[in-house]
């Protein structure tokens, strides 16, 4: 199914007949079957779906972590799907940022370290100090991942990933290892990145009640896109049931 | 700093057990390079100043009585550019307390100041006085040897007469660094002195008043030499001269230079050796360790990192620790070569110390340890670059063991779970596991080669002491002597048997090689002091031809059935060709031997001999050398254990000593391999360890699994390693033979098992070390950390 566009200006993603195939023969798995869909810049855009539907493996070929098999996706007007691995790199560095579920902050560096980590090869950075007070947590960024709870640990990583002002922001299950109320604090910080400073971001997760606050929801099923729901009404992250 | 180098700092410090441990296992390997190549730089050096500060003559040439006048005659000669005369003879000094009298040279300075050529550095007391004709100067390591001091008297007999002389000072001279009895290869202090007095003094107990009977000669382009050689010898031959002969082939100088070359030989054989297997462990261990950041390396590449910048994060991990080590190598190196020194300039008794550094042994030691840490880490991160950064981020996919339940099947029913976890890593993995066995096995490999080593020193004395010699005393006469004299040994109470020898000093010469040697002249059928083949079998002395020992016919590149030309320095000085019909096996020194009646007619001198070796009855072994001392006819007398004593500190403080000092960096470097492999074992698998606990397996159990590999991969490696030390004992033997003593790779199975229990302590003590990080191990920490 295809979406129609659902706000004025261009789209931050086309992508057409995106297949993924891991493996070889009989041991192949279609992690993509021929996804055809465009994503307006601006939305905060929620992909739902079962373990294994293919919703990761979307996000990681539109981030440019990850190759297709076949297809093709644009960002703005590049073609990404043709890009080299050095233009890739160019590509994550200037536009994107990640959250992951895992966090996967440097273990060694401070929170600070960490965001700086990125603002230091970013092309339009704003100051660490700056992203960390944004997710809440300019208190504590001198401390070690060791030294902070899962949800201060996603909000450095969120922190991160902001912090260099991309043009999009991927989340993959940003909140799946979190107590609801440290989710909620989460997605809220998700929802002002995307209202304060206009980026595109996609969240990827299997918890359904996310999609109240997004401005599309995507549902995914075995390697498909099932169905395109755009809100009329959309909820506020505190208010959404957990 | 930017963040990456914090994090580099940071990872540094996690890891600092492990890096300590990479980099001491490749600082080892540098320090051994560092403290050989030191060390030789610094002795050939001290060498070269000492010879030059006191003008160590280029030419010695023996005279049997030369006017003074001629010195001018040989100044002359072009390419000449000093040339002096001296009196020299031998002499015996009888010192209180001893049964045999201790053999001595004389040796002459000038009446009025320094000799233009072999000065004397004056250690103690203060030089003659040309007045006084009792005054003498003693070499300084004969003096300490027996306690003697200046203003002590001494006396001895020269040209037969005895007096007491004064000594007035201690004197050490490049020319005796080495000083050696009669008919012994091994220099002793204590029984060989040097004797300096005035040159009016000595001139009068030698008859040699307005003569000389040595000049020494001083070349000032080395290309001349032989040239001046020549025409030395036709001068000095109308006076008896007996033979020019060049500083090469000086006796002190000649084991001088062995000993640094054979330390040379050592530093350029057997270092590179440790460095290779030092380097193939670091290389090994930063492979797996950059293995191990995979998903970091995902991580940094997801923000947008190139992969010049990531890999040169890691590059700056691994140059850390290996340039670190390295740098540590270098310093203790150079640390080591200091202290080293200290002890060789004693014995090489050198009066001062030129201190030079080789900065090829930096340059190599650095870049073999960085080249050998980057080409593990870079392997490694290609190939994580060419995974995609969502794919580096994953944790590696599981090793397939499907095919491990195929081959086990039956074995696997009588294996609990832990021994099959144990078992399919072993042969699912098996490019990991070649690795640590490998690792393992050039650990093992060294220690054999060690231990080998070590043995051959053994074999070398035993095989010399107890096989080839079975004599208990060497005599030596003053000369030549008529066959008559042995049957006045014979006849001696306590001597059990007597076997005639006739040692001719010559210059054995094959085409353009030559070595300044003797003729060893033995009876038919030897049996005190034999020549043996390779199986330890007593070659039988015939009358065709000379035999010469194997290292003899290698200096010479001779085979049996060649000419060798035989040129004798004694009596008529004939020139011989005699065919080499045979060849030793000797471990020390190069003789070659020939059938004593042969040997005579050669020389047209019958029934002639030089000395005895003697068996003598323990309990009349006293009386049997009071009789020695006074028959008037004996040079020398030897006793072969203290040939053997003045041996085996040769080999324990000369170059043979490092074998010790090697035998403990193998050591270091066999246990820094499996420590490391133990570690890098439980840090791939600190996930799976903490797993097995939280499911409810004992610390015990978890512990087998990590250390049932280790044992298994340990195992595997010693017959391997003991496979590959064989071949590496056969290289380093090398570097540890000299044209003075060789030294056989010796394998015995007591060698091979005390270098797998080497091997095996070191793995226990590993896996101890291990095991108690296993049992602290935090086990939510374990599980949450991400790999």
């Amino acid at each position: 199914m295809v979406a129609e566009p659902h706000k004025e200006g261009a789209a931050a993603f086309r992508i057409n007949g995106l297949t993924k195939v891991y493996g070889e023969g009989q041991a192949a798995v279609h992690a993509l079957r021929g996804v055809d869909l465009a994503i307006p810049a601006g939305e905060l855009v929620v992909l739902l779906g079962p373990s294994g539907s293919g919703k990761s493996t979307l996000l990681n070929i539109i981030g440019g972590l990850d190759r297709a098999t076949d297809g093709q996706v644009h960002f703005q007007d590049q073609e990404l799907t043709a890009l080299s691995d050095a233009q890739l790199t160019r590509y994550r560095r200037d536009h994107v940022g990640f959250v992951f579920q895992f966090y996967n902050l440097m273990p060694s560096l401070t929170a600070h370290e960490n965001v700086e980590l990125v603002t230091e090869i970013a092309r339009n950075p704003m100051a660490p100090d700056e992203a960390l007070a944004l997710v809440g947590l300019h208190a504590r960024t001198d401390h070690f991942p060791a030294q902070l709870s899962g949800g201060e640990q996603q909000r450095v990583a969120i922190a991160r990933a902001v912090a260099k002002q991309p043009t999009v922001l991927f989340c993959d299950e940003p909140t799946g290892a979190l107590d609801s109320t440290t989710g909620r604090a989460v997605l809220k910080v998700l929802k002002d990145v995307n209202e304060r400073l206009g980026a595109t971001v996609l969240i990827v997760t299997h918890a359904a009640a996310t999609a109240a606050m997004a401005d599309r929801v995507i549902h995914f099923a075995d390697g498909a896109i099932r169905e395109v729901v755009v809100n009329e009404t959309k909820l506020a992250p505190e208010d959404i049931e957990w | 700093m930017s963040p990456l180098d914090r994090k580099l700092l940071r990872d540094l410090w996690r890891i600092k057990g492990q890096a300590v441990a990479i980099a001491a296992v490749i600082g080892v390997g540098v320090l051994m390079l560092v403290m050989m190549t030191g060390l030789v730089t610094s002795l050939d050096e001290t060498r070269r100043a000492y010879y030059e500060r006191y003008r160590l003559a280029d030419i010695f040439a023996p005279v049997t009585r030369a006017p003074d006048r001629l010195i001018a005659e040989l100044a002359a000669i072009p390419g000449v550019s000093a040339a002096e005369g001296r009196v020299t003879g031998s002499a015996l000094i009888d010192l209180p307390g001893l049964d045999l009298p201790l053999q001595a040279r004389a040796v002459s300075l000038p009446d009025f100041g320094a000799p233009q050529l072999n000065d004397v550095y004056l250690s103690a007391g203060r030089r003659l006085d040309s007045d006084r004709s009792d005054e003498i100067l003693l070499l300084q390591g004969f003096a300490k040897a027996h306690d003697l001091l200046p203003g002590d008297t001494l006396s001895a007999t020269m040209n037969g007469a005895r007096r007491t002389f004064r000594i007035v000072g201690l004197a050490q001279s490049p020319e005796f660094l080495y000083t050696t009895a009669p008919g012994e290869l091994a220099p002793d202090d204590s029984r060989f002195g040097v004797i300096w007095m005035s040159r009016t003094a000595l001139a009068a107990a030698y008859d040699m008043d307005g003569a000389f009977n040595q000049a020494l000669l001083s070349v000032g382009r080395s290309g001349e030499q032989a040239a001046v050689l020549d025409a030395v010898d036709r001068i000095l031959d109308p006076h008896g001269g007996l033979g020019a002969y060049g500083l090469e082939d000086h006796e002190s100088n000649r084991f001088v230079s062995e000993e640094i070359s054979g330390l040379r030989a050592m530093s350029s054989g057997v270092p590179p050796i440790f460095l290779g297997v030092a380097a193939f462990l670091l290389y090994i261990v930063v492979s797996r360790m950059v293995q191990a950041e995979r998903g970091q390396i995902g991580l940094m590449k997801a923000f947008g990192y190139t992969n010049v910048e990531v890999g040169a994060h890691y590059f700056k991990l691994i140059l850390a620790i290996a340039a670190g080590g390295a740098l540590a190598g270098c310093l203790a190196g150079i640390a080591a070569g200091r202290a080293l020194i200290g002890v060789y300039l004693e014995f090489f008794k050198f009066p001062f110390l030129v201190f030079q550094l080789d900065p090829e042994a930096f340059v190599i030691g650095f870049g073999v340890s960085v080249l050998a840490a980057s080409a593990g880490g870079l392997i490694v991160l290609r190939g994580v670059f060419a995974l995609t950064p969502a794919t580096a981020m994953r944790p590696p996919t599981p090793p397939d063991y499907s095919r491990a339940g195929r081959i086990g099947r039956s074995l696997n029913r009588l294996l609990d779970q832990p021994s099959r976890m144990v078992l399919r890593r072993l042969t699912r993995q098996p490019g990991r596991m070649a690795g640590a066995v490998i690792g393992i096995a050039a650990g093992m490999a060294l220690s054999v080669g060690m231990i080998s080593i070590l043995s051959g020193f053994d074999r070398t004395l035993a095989l010399t002491f107890t096989v080839i010699d079975r004599s208990d005393v060497t005599v030596t006469f003053t000369e030549a002597m008529s066959e008559k004299t042995i049957l006045e040994l014979q006849r001696m109470p306590g001597v059990i048997e007597v076997e005639p020898v006739r040692i001719v000093p010559a210059v054995l010469r094959n085409g353009l090689k030559t070595y300044r040697g003797a003729i060893n002249g033995l009876v038919t059928e030897p049996r005190l002091n034999r020549a043996v083949d390779q199986d330890v079998v007593t070659i039988p002395m015939r009358q065709e031809g000379v035999i010469l020992a194997t290292a003899l016919a290698n200096i010479l590149d001779i085979a049996p059935g060649e000419m060798l030309t035989v040129e004798v320095r004694e009596g008529r000085q004939p020139v011989l060709d005699i065919p080499v019909i045979g060849m030793a096996e000797t471990l020390l020194g190069s003789p070659a031997y020939m059938e004593l009646g042969a040997l005579n007619r050669a020389l047209r001198e019958p029934n002639r001999v030089s000395g005895a070796y003697l068996r003598v009855d323990a309990a009349h072994s006293e009386s049997v050398y009071r009789q020695l001392k006074d028959m008037p006819t004996v040079a020398g007398v030897s006793l072969k254990a203290d040939a053997r004593d003045a041996f085996q500190k040769l080999m324990d403080t000369g170059a043979g000593a490092m074998r010790y000092i090697m035998a403990a960096i193998a050591a270091i470097i066999t246990f820094g391999v499996v420590y490391n492999t133990a570690r890098i074992a439980y840090a791939e698998r600190a996930r799976d360890l903490a797993s097995l606990r939280v499911i409810g397996f004992t610390k015990g159990e978890v512990a087998f699994v990590l250390l049932g590999e280790l044992a298994a991969v340990t195992l595997v490696a010693l017959p391997l390693g003991a496979l590959l030390g064989y071949y590496l004992s056969f290289g380093i033997a090398a570097g540890f033979s000299s044209d003075l003593y060789q030294i056989p790779a010796v394998f015995t199975p007591e060698s091979y098992g005390a270098a797998a229990l080497a091997v095996i302590a070191a793995a226990v003590a590993s896996g101890w070390l291990v095991k108690r990080d296993i049992d602290r191990a935090d086990l939510i920490t374990a599980l949450k950390t991400r790999e």
